[in-house]
């Protein structure tokens, strides 16, 4: 069997191609591409310019993932697209791409839940079979722990995404967004040295990240770090390769140690609810997965954990933690597998579709 | 993988005859039973470890927040008479541990001897189904009534607590303990029936606030209405009974009790899908 995966709920365009061989073997990946949308430093992507990218480069990426694949259209069983969460615009110019391509070739349409497709794909990548997993991006942070047929979140974001917390301060710092705010955020962290104080805000399962963000934007203000020109003089500072002290914890802290701190911050955080979950749960297995995910300095604070507890992180690199295709076809072979099909008719999306509503049918 | 091992003792608990047993294991915080002044004198050992994945100095200042809030919480409840442990000692930055020095931070409290309520309320379900055949109804009235008195004394203490400006955060049966009087003869009666003799004794304050909003109270009232639900399911018919305790505990208790429809109707999780009516529910089913 051989899907294509169809993703676009944020600024990633993903198509991936799997292969489920039919004697039960391993899931081959045949494909997988993806193309992102930067806004320049300082904004974001809005939705109707994600939209407009993502129509403009669906056609060419379908037709190079089926080429590298090696397969012809008649090969494909399924076209399975995300049906949501996300953001509306970008989700419905990939939805209608989909819907097209199945009228087209006549093939059998998959809706799939974007998180649970994440989950598959970690869990597919990994070989970890029953963990508790930390799903954490630029528009979802949550804590799930499958128990019959359902993913259930313990613990969630009662406010924004921990992702979208990095990406707005990136915006505050004037961070590039190539080829991901986050990313520059965690290279920048590595230069920070002093901790500066920021609320720290857990709530049994479930954590805060606005008032984090407020308190840490009002620190670059107050100590001019944030705007265009303070990133230009940070270019300047890299290129001369003076090394900037932070031994003293009282002197004026720095755009990296900013960065440092806020890092340290939510991700301890994150850590916490994780801890909490395993511990109720009685599971020693802990999976990251979403594009926040590929955070080295997060997979090493999570390994620390699972390792004083007796267990084992699982983490999957950039490939298949940022948004992509794959997953989404992963997730939607699951599904096909059992019989489901999403028809034409109700081939829709929607911006708001919880973990916990999917019926997982593929699992004991 | 490697068997499981408990970070070590901040001293001087690692350097005690006998060593102090481990009861239970949190994410947070390890529970040991140590003795206090003299080996004849039993103690509770709370300690939270230090983490190593967080930063040292925010893993300090969480550590000493929390069991100093949690220190505060006890001293201020012992004084205004309610019933909960006393606090015998703590220190912030226990030593210990194999750093050399901060081994993370611990709090000494009295022993209380008894079972928590989840285990007498598990006994007596348990107990109900099994003789369900050979009680006549006045003899099942009459355990519904003992237990119905278990709860209104739960109740009580909960408004007593709420009384004096304190919600607990983390209310389940497992954190209410039930200590029975001095000169009980045995913690089961005659038939076999659990006894729901006794005081009943609040615990783990490890999430507790310092509050006098009817919001924080109600949700307190809120976790501990839905710990029952899935953990006694027989039980339940019978919160009415601890709300009637509550109520009569203090003045505030109405207003509480007020609130606490509306957090009922609110619900724990908000789900966005029921919102909105125009998409279809979707399952793989």
């Amino acid at each position: 069997m051989i899907a294509i995966g169809m993703e676009g709920s944020a600024n990633k365009l993903g198509i991936g191609i799997m292969l489920h061989p039919k004697d039960g073997s391993a899931p081959q990946v045949l494909a997988n591409i993806r193309h992102t949308y930067v806004s320049p430093p300082g904004e974001g992507f809005l939705p109707k310019d994600t939209a407009r990218h993502h129509r403009s480069w669906v056609v060419k990426l379908v037709k190079q993932a089926l080429k590298e694949a090696k397969v012809s259209v008649d090969d494909v069983d399924c076209i399975c697209f995300t049906k949501g969460p996300g953001m509306g615009a970008p989700l419905q110019s990939v939805v209608i791409a989909a819907r097209m391509l199945s009228l087209l070739w006549g093939k059998e349409l998959v809706g799939v839940n974007h998180c649970v497709g994440h989950i598959e794909m970690g869990r597919l990548i990994t070989g970890a079979t029953n963990p508790v997993v930390l799903y954490v991006s630029g528009g979802n942070t949550q804590v799930i722990a499958y128990s019959s047929q359902r993913y259930r979140i313990f613990g969630e974001t009662l406010d924004m995404a921990v992702g979208n917390c990095l990406d707005r301060f990136a915006r505050t710092l004037h961070i590039s967004n190539d080829p991901a705010p986050g990313y520059n955020i965690e290279q920048l962290a590595k230069q920070g040295k002093q901790l500066v104080d920021l609320p720290y805000v857990v709530k049994g399962m479930d954590c805060s990240f606005s008032g984090i963000l407020a308190a840490i934007d009002g620190l670059a203000k107050q100590w001019g770090l944030g705007g265009e020109e303070k990133a230009r003089e940070d270019e300047q500072k890299t290129l001369d390769s003076t090394t900037v002290g932070g031994d003293s914890l009282e002197s004026k802290p720095t755009r990296a140690d900013l960065c440092f701190s806020l890092q340290e911050t939510v991700f301890s955080m994150l850590v916490e609810i994780t801890e909490r979950a395993m511990a109720h749960v009685g599971s020693k297995q802990v999976l990251i997965v979403g594009g926040v995910g590929s955070n080295e300095r997060l997979q090493e604070m999570m390994g620390i954990m699972a390792r004083d507890r007796g267990g084992s992180v699982y983490a999957t690199d950039e490939r298949f933690c940022i948004d992509n295709g794959i997953m989404i076809a992963q997730a939607g072979m699951l599904a096909y597998g059992t019989g489901f099909r999403t028809p034409l008719s109700e081939s829709t999306c929607t911006q708001r579709f919880r973990t916990d509503e999917v019926f997982v049918k593929w699992r004991d | 993988m490697e068997e499981y091992k408990p970070p070590p003792l901040p001293s001087p608990f690692n350097n005690t005859t006998p060593p102090p047993t481990l009861l239970t294991q949190g994410a947070e915080a390890h529970l040991y039973k140590t003795t206090s002044l003299n080996p004849s004198i039993p103690a509770a050992l709370k300690i939270r470890p230090s983490k190593p994945y967080r930063h040292p100095i925010l893993d300090r200042r969480l550590t000493r927040q929390r069991i100093t809030s949690e220190a505060r919480c006890l001293a201020k409840l012992v004084r205004e008479g309610v019933s909960v442990p006393a606090l015998l000692a703590l220190d912030w930055e226990g030593h210990g541990g194999t750093e050399g020095g901060w081994g993370g931070a611990w709090l000494m409290m009295e022993w209380i001897d008894g079972p928590v309520v989840r285990v007498v309320l598990e006994q007596w379900e348990a107990w109900m189904k099994q003789n369900q055949g050979s009680l006549d109804s006045s003899q099942i009235e009459n355990e519904e009534a003992r237990v119905r008195d278990l709860l209104r004394k739960m109740g009580s203490a909960i408004g007593v607590l709420h009384k004096a400006g304190v919600v607990h955060g983390d209310l389940t049966t497992s954190n209410l303990m039930l200590r029975p009087p001095a000169d009980a003869s045995g913690a089961v009666d005659g038939a076999g029936s659990p006894s729901t003799e006794g005081d009943v004794v609040l615990i783990d304050f490890g999430l507790a606030s310092q509050s006098n909003q009817d919001e924080d109270r109600a949700v307190d009232l809120y976790v501990l209405e839905r710990a029952i639900g899935s953990t006694h399911p027989r039980s339940e018919p019978m919160f009415d009974a601890l709300i009637a305790g509550y109520r009569d505990s203090y003045k505030g208790a109405v207003s509480a009790l007020k609130r606490l429809e509306d957090v009922r109707m609110r619900g724990r999780k908000r789900s966005m899908l029921e919102m909105d009516a125009t998409v279809p529910h979707t399952s793989y089913d």
